[in-house]
């Protein structure tokens, strides 16, 4: 009678690459990332970073009512979706903007989400950082946590059917793997040879609860063999191994039809959301170590300028050229038009059905009666 | 005003220890095109707010399945047409559509090779395959979801749920994705899922299995509610429910699996909309759907002898209700009984009760009754658990009572 220990001897390893110098680490094998790739995969993180630090600013100002940073987590945004392809369908938690940043979605089109203004995608029905786009194959992101990965499986099985060379990529926290929706999701994946990729932001934190109270396991990876799922933990602050790891899972995920578990180690510097102050549970020098040290900007910049490939000046040409840009994404997203009143009724089935339509007449009449109640700014 | 009547044949006991066995002969007449199909609507007339449902049931003219090629000429169907048992309706309204659309496949436990516990899925595993008919780990509220996530990319999933009451776990999935995503998305993801199962009090099944989620659901923005009562309107909002862009619970009774009717070949989608006449009348409005329709069918019965003359309709709709068949009925009648086996707490009748004071208020003679399940747990012991539904003799001696 042996009993299977409730901890193995030694952690599972990380798979890193780059050293906290942007050294590669000698016996790391990884595949090279050309020039193109990683000067795009650099902008784009200052992008994400710059842009978290101005909405969060605005939210701040009280322009918009709602925001949610990925500081600290640039390096898992990016890279994943450098190593990804366009027709791949992305599941996000909410920490994941940058996907769409690569993938092409706009300053300005991000605004507008924030803003909940009438160009928006959603029409103004989701909270802002609720991002979602058919086009860039990014499912609207929904609050509760969890809920994405059964449908993971769902949309893999209609990857399936089509015979399509592309697959899913889920994403959740590591609160969100206490959830029973990790369970089942990942259990479905298995048994139905979804080819889904499941990747994990374990970062430390779920608003207040750390790891340490969230699970007993070693992580996130380990939890994937219980299902029969292959899976891997990798550096999620470095980018050039998170890059690896995700091309190589991708790979397998298609030709093998089955799904694989990533988990990307990292730290959420920023606070979970602008309604939360994180250092009211966590000492301040543990976030500036983080902030600094380890930052996932500074260590793939080391490299890539290590190369040859980036400059000084192309940075604060760059800093100050995306900020500019941010500004007046902002300054348009606030002025333009709310979405009109009708909005609140479309979309709701896909044509407006008696009932609806009775209670948008209903409003219009209360609004009209009471006009000086309503507000000036908001289109009838 | 009704275009669709029934009269009963025999009826079997309603306290047999088996599941009840009716035969149901049934005449129609037809609104419809010459030619293979027909399309049924309770009255000839075009409506407004629901005049969209109605032309978009005009259109399947062009989506021919094949039928028998010699049914074409008839008009009336009382000697055509095929019979069988509801859930084989069920399955036959899935299978054709499974025919006529690739995208639509079926998910959930026991659905493929086992064909469904109440084999409504039975042999759809061999003819479509292992992809598009799939077993699923037991899991609702994964499976739900998983319907979700491939209707958003393109499929037409339909979702078997073992028993309702086992959607209860499903219901974060529903409400907050269901019925949501659509809306949140501002149009860009459509979730044409149908979710469909049995529910209700069945035969000693204890109170887990006797459920009726069609109250629990109701204030979902963004899903449609129907329930079947024969297998004729089954086969009809099957198809319609698949057909339909938004998600639709399609909800069924244990004890009414077996039911057995002469549907006709042709093909037919029902309106989801639609209240069904099932016998037109004057005196009094009796509002029901599901299981209850049978026990007021009996007690129509009575009433009849007793010289009365109840409008009976199902209003089959549940979400949203068919306040232009109910309010004419209501109008003509200026009584209204509600009969349901939801529970009085918040249950359809509840809503029903307070949708036609607000819009009917009056036309109404006396203050609506609703006879409805305590609200208690369904108790295991059969006497106990046929006294927490509503029975004919409370049906009858309501009438009477509201009819003074």
């Amino acid at each position: 009678m042996k009993f299977i220990s409730e901890a193995a001897d030694k952690r599972i390893p990380c798979y890193r690459v780059l050293s906290d110098d942007g050294y590669p680490i000698a016996g790391s094998r990884f595949e090279q990332v050309d020039k193109e790739t990683a000067v795009k995969m650099y902008k784009s993180m200052v992008t994400l970073q710059i842009m978290d630090n101005i909405f969060y600013e605005a939210q701040r100002q009280g322009r918009i009512s709602f925001y949610l940073t990925s500081t600290g987590e640039e390096a898992i945004n990016i890279a994943t979706a450098a190593a990804l392809t366009s027709d791949d369908v992305i599941l996000p938690q909410y920490r994941e903007p940058g996907i769409l940043l690569w993938r092409g979605f706009t300053l300005q089109e991000f605004a507008n989400q924030c803003f909940g203004n009438s160009a928006d995608y959603g029409k103004g029905k989701q909270m802002p950082i609720h991002y979602g786009s058919n086009k860039h194959n990014f499912f609207t992101i929904s609050s509760p946590i969890a809920t994405q990965l059964p449908q993971a499986a769902g949309v893999a099985y209609s990857l399936k059917m089509d015979k399509k060379e592309a697959c899913v990529v889920a994403f959740t926290g590591d609160g969100g793997t206490s959830e029973g929706d990790f369970h089942a999701g990942l259990n479905f994946a298995a048994v139905m040879d979804a080819p889904v990729l499941f990747i994990c932001r374990n970062n430390g934190w779920a608003i207040s609860t750390p790891i340490s109270e969230q699970f007993r396991s070693d992580g996130v990876v380990v939890k994937g063999q219980a299902y029969g799922i292959r899976s891997i933990r990798v550096d999620g602050n470095d980018a050039l191994a998170v890059y690896n790891t995700i091309r190589a899972a991708r790979e397998m995920v298609i030709h093998e039809q089955k799904p694989v578990l990533v988990e990307a180690l990292s730290y959420r510097v920023g606070h979970h959301s602008t309604s939360d102050d994180s250092t009211k549970y966590r000492p301040v020098d543990e976030i500036e170590h983080w902030k600094t040290a380890r930052n996932p900007l500074a260590r793939f910049r080391k490299w890539v300028h290590k190369n040859g490939w980036w400059t000084d000046d192309e940075e604060s040409e760059l800093r100050g050229s995306i900020r500019k840009q941010l500004l007046n994404a902002i300054q348009v997203a606030e002025k333009m038009e709310k979405p009109v009143l009708a909005e609140m009724f479309s979309d709701v089935y896909d044509d407006l059905p008696s009932n609806l339509h009775e209670q948008e007449k209903s409003l219009r009449e209360t609004i009209k009666r009471h006009r000086q109640d309503y507000p000036t700014d908001v289109p009838v | 005003m009704a275009a669709v009547t029934q009269g009963l044949g025999a009826t079997a006991a309603l306290s047999s220890a088996n599941s009840e066995k009716f035969q149901l002969t049934t005449r129609r007449s037809l609104s419809g095109r010459k030619g293979r199909f027909f399309i049924f609507e309770s009255n000839g007339n075009p409506r407004s707010g629901l005049n969209r449902q109605i032309n978009r049931t005009r259109q399947f003219f062009t989506n021919a399945v094949a039928t028998k090629p010699d049914s074409a000429a008839a008009s009336t169907l009382s000697k055509h047409g095929h019979e069988l048992l509801l859930f084989e309706a069920l399955r036959e309204g899935l299978e054709e559509e499974m025919d006529r659309d690739p995208y639509v496949c079926v998910m959930g436990e026991d659905v493929g090779h086992y064909g469904g516990s109440y084999k409504v899925t039975k042999g759809l595993a061999d003819k479509y395959g292992d992809l598009r008919v799939l077993d699923t780990p037991i899991a609702e509220n994964s499976f739900t979801g998983m319907a979700i996530g491939a209707a958003m990319t393109g499929l037409r999933p339909v979702v078997e749920g073992m028993n309702m009451g086992f959607l209860l776990l499903a219901f974060n999935q529903i409400s907050n994705n269901c019925g949501m995503l659509h809306y949140t998305s501002g149009g860009q993801f459509k979730i044409p899922v149908v979710i469909r199962g049995p529910g209700g009090v069945g035969r000693q099944l204890g109170a887990e299995h006797s459920q009726r989620l069609e109250s629990y659901f109701q204030s979902i923005p963004g899903i449609q509610m129907v329930a079947c009562s024969t297998p004729y309107n089954a086969k009809g909002l099957m198809k319609a429910a698949i057909r339909s862009e938004n998600p639709v619970i399609l909800f069924e009774h244990v004890l009414l699996y077996n039911l057995k009717e002469r549907i006709p070949d042709e093909e037919y989608v029902l309106n989801l909309e639609e209240a069904e006449m099932v016998r037109p009348g004057e005196h009094i409005t009796i509002l029901t759907y599901s299981r209850m329709r049978y026990h007021v069918m009996q007690a129509a019965k009575t009433l009849v002898n007793k010289g009365y003359d109840p409008e009976v309709i199902d209003i089959r709709s549940l979400k949203p209700f068919d306040l232009y068949t109910i309010g004419n009925s209501v109008k003509k009648t200026h009584r209204v009984v509600i009969v349901e086996e939801c529970m009085r707490t918040g249950g359809i009748g509840a809503s029903l009760t307070a949708s036609i004071n607000e819009n009917f208020h009056d036309y109404l003679d006396a203050p609506i009754v609703c006879l409805s399940s305590q609200d208690v747990p369904t108790p295991y012991a059969a006497s106990l658990e046929e006294w927490t539904v509503v029975q004919p003799a409370q049906i009858v001696a309501a009438v009477e009572q509201l009819c003074q």
